[in-house]
């Protein structure tokens, strides 16, 4: 292992946690203004009566911008730090020698604490295969990593709470588990790229030291990249939401989306597939279905499918694997979205 | 001279690395030619896991994250030491 010269200082000067320790007061005392303000600027300064629709969906929308906001700056803040404990490389080298269940366990579970971005898919791929990790344990975390989402994590809590963000994270490690297991089963080696099998490497793996002042600094680029690549979708999809909020009947769409419509599953699974950049302006408006009589499973299910089935992370994946298996692969997710779409419609 | 090869597809990550490495060098006032290798065949010669990476003078110091302008300042000082 190449190990790079250590900069100075391995924990966090005392500015940075003053800094840090100031930021979290002004956080916290921010997050318990926005409900009166936002009740206050509907109400009383806007004088909008307090059952009128317009005034609800307009407090509606004044609370959720803002708290969702907070709970992305704050949670992805922390969510960066845990990750920088974990690298690419410290989970190849945890997953490998693990055998087939267990590893797809394992790998689905690493798969939502590795730092991860799609662009990386194909080098991890290639990497993983080198250390002779099986190929169904590999998808299980190719699954679980981009689906498995950070922001919809947070903004699941934010608009749901605790028991939904909790579901939609073990429907993720399922269908990470399920589906790359299945996939190991089929034995397809034969359809990745011939390239792959013929990387040879020069030089070791490079081990990263990082000091605390690393870890913080990167926390805050990510959540200002998250938050620059995300708040105009959460905008809209809150904007939306509130008007479904305030203006459509209860009940609505019980006939369409409830839990008798049994192909409301499947429909929404192909709804979500050409949705792919914009899980964070659909959760807002998938909140506000639900609480229109939609069933949680089918939104489980349709929020899956836009995070987990996307065409970009296809073509990337493309440049590894042969047609028969890159199709192979999305259509198994798509499936294991659709068992636990059904699962959570039956149990719930 | 150094040889600087920024490793990447293309992305954001591989983008914004090229250009702090630009600025890093700008700033020393050295000589060095800034390669971007998308191919993946060519990257994955080298030993990483997650894009983008930074290479000097063949030799991989950053992978799977973007380093400060000051950090690749550093790592370019070195390389020029070394060399």
């Amino acid at each position: 292992m190449t190990t790079l010269p250590a900069r100075a200082g391995s924990s966090a000067s005392q500015r940075t946690i003053f800094l840090i320790a100031l930021s979290g007061i002004l956080w916290v005392a921010a997050y318990k203004l926005i409900q009166p303000l936002a009740n206050w600027v509907s109400y009383t300064a806007l004088r909008l009566p307090r059952d009128s629709r317009l005034g609800e969906s307009l407090a509606f929308f004044l609370y959720d911008v803002p708290k969702i906001l907070l709970l992305l700056s704050g949670m992805i803040f922390v969510i960066s730090i845990i990750r920088s404990f974990f690298s690419p490389e410290r989970t190849r080298a945890l997953l490998g020698g693990k055998r087939e269940g267990i590893g797809n366990v394992l790998a689905a579970m690493l798969g939502i604490v590795t730092p991860f971005c799609s662009c990386s898919a194909v080098p991890l791929f290639i990497g993983f295969v080198e250390a002779g990790i099986p190929l169904g344990v590999t998808f299980s975390f190719l699954i679980a990593a981009p689906t498995i989402n950070e922001v919809a994590i947070v903004m699941l809590f934010g608009l749901f709470g605790l028991k939904v963000a909790g579901l939609y994270i073990f429907s993720g490690l399922t269908i990470a588990i399920l589906a790359g297991w299945t996939m190991g089963r089929l034995r397809m080696e034969e359809y990745v790229e011939d390239f792959v099998w013929k990387v040879q490497r020069t030089q070791n793996a490079l081990e990263e030291k990082l000091t605390w002042d690393d870890r913080i600094r990167q926390a805050l680029t990510s959540v200002r990249e998250i938050l620059r690549k995300v708040w105009l979708y959460v905008v809209i999809g809150i904007a939306i939401g509130a008007g479904i909020h305030g203006y459509v009947p209860e009940a609505a769409l019980v006939s369409i989306m409830g839990k008798q419509a049994w192909w409301s599953v499947p429909a929404a699974v192909l709804l979500g597939i050409p949705l792919y950049s914009n899980a964070a302006g659909m959760i807002p408006i998938v909140s506000a279905l639900l609480e229109k009589g939609a069933s949680l499973g089918t939104a489980l299910a349709f929020m899956m499918s836009v995070i987990g089935l996307s065409l970009p992370e296809a073509v990337i994946l493309r440049r590894v694997l042969k047609l028969p298996l890159l199709i192979t692969f999305f259509s198994i997710i798509a499936l294991a979205i659709m068992l636990t779409g059904f699962l959570f419609n039956w149990i719930l | 001279m150094l040889t600087i090869k920024v490793l990447g597809p293309g992305c954001d990550n591989c983008k914004k690395l090229a250009y702090l490495a630009e600025r890093a060098k700008t700033h020393l006032g050295i000589e060095a030619t800034i390669i971007k290798v998308t191919d993946y065949a060519e990257i994955m010669t080298y030993p990483l896991l997650s894009t983008p990476g930074l290479v000097i003078n063949e030799k991989l110091v950053a992978s799977g994250r973007i380093p400060s302008e000051a950090e690749i300042t550093t790592f370019l000082a070195n390389a020029l030491e070394a060399a």
